[in-house]
């Protein structure tokens, strides 16, 4: 039988591990990329607190966080390869004004 | 060392190196497949926490349908190398040691404190206790009614924005073809 501290950290370290990512990384798929970690490690805590308080409604809301999540990713990859096409970048240094 | 232990130890294992993996890769690509295996991985956990419904759709939708759109975009832009840039000294310097505190602190906190003192109503005394394997049965058999009785509006919002979502990623990442339609088009300067 595993604790569910044990869970909880290591939902703690898989989502720094996204907050890092999200910070350091330059190439706008990578932080995009960082963000899905941060709610994979959200949805590993809320299926241990789901099996730990005997309750089903912690999957549910699971299942909800992945439909958001494919619907972000749809868009962000959209609104990425808009940004792409007209500049002709991937690196978050260089897409810094509003107005081309 | 049971078995439950074991397993939990090496699916971690694999996610966390596959985390950390993310974020030491430079291409993209690379740093795609290491997120699929982090999120196989914790489908893994998933199953060990009984969770069998919820295993099945992250293997499906998050590293089927959401790691394709991304190997996809990766590939479709052709996306290089990243190249690094220098961050601060002083970022270096205290964040760094300030977040192994952190994260240290927190783990304590977490796996030593909470376990014997009651912190608040509601019966948060037992964080040190065990979760049983199989205790909860995550089967789509049980999740089904859930959803469509109890959890019907939401079920019926998170279709209507699905469906937003693919009316605008058509819009945004179609061409514009149309001059005064669609997004602006690109300026030479």
């Amino acid at each position: 039988m595993v604790p569910l501290s044990y869970y909880l950290v290591l939902s703690g370290i898989l989502f720094a591990c996204g907050v890092t990512g999200f910070l350091i990384k330059r190439n706008i798929i990578t932080i995009f990329m960082s963000i899905e970690l941060m709610l994979n490690g959200v949805n590993l805590s809320f299926v241990a607190f789901a099996a730990h308080w005997h309750t089903l409604a912690g999957q549910v809301f699971v299942f909800f966080v992945m439909v958001v999540a494919a619907a972000e990713a749809a868009v962000g990859l959209a609104i990425i390869i808009a940004v792409y096409r007209t500049r002709e970048t991937l690196n978050v240094d260089q897409v810094n004004l509003l107005k081309l | 060392m049971n078995v439950h232990l074991i397993l939990f130890l090496a699916f971690g294992a694999i996610a966390v190196a596959g985390a950390v993996n993310l974020l030491v890769q430079r291409h993209p690509i690379n740093s795609a497949l290491s997120l699929i295996a982090v999120m196989a991985a914790l489908a893994g956990e998933y199953l060990l926490l009984g969770a069998e419904f919820v295993a099945a759709v992250q293997v499906i939708v998050y590293a089927g349908a959401i790691m394709v759109l991304f190997v996809f975009t990766i590939m479709l832009l052709n996306a290089g190398e990243e190249e690094r840039t220098q961050g601060s000294r002083i970022a270096f310097l205290f964040g760094i040691p300030g977040m192994l505190l952190g994260s240290v602190l927190v783990a304590w906190v977490v796996l030593k404190h909470s376990g014997t003192e009651a912190v608040a109503a509601g019966g948060w005394t037992d964080a040190l206790a065990t979760v049983p394997a199989q205790s909860v049965p995550g089967s789509p058999e049980t999740i089904g009614p859930l959803l469509f009785h109890e959890f019907l509006l939401p079920f019926e919002i998170t279709s209507i924005l699905i469906l937003i979502a693919i009316m605008g990623a058509v819009v945004l990442a179609s061409k514009p073809t149309v001059p005064g339609g669609g997004p602006p088009q690109k300026v030479k300067d």
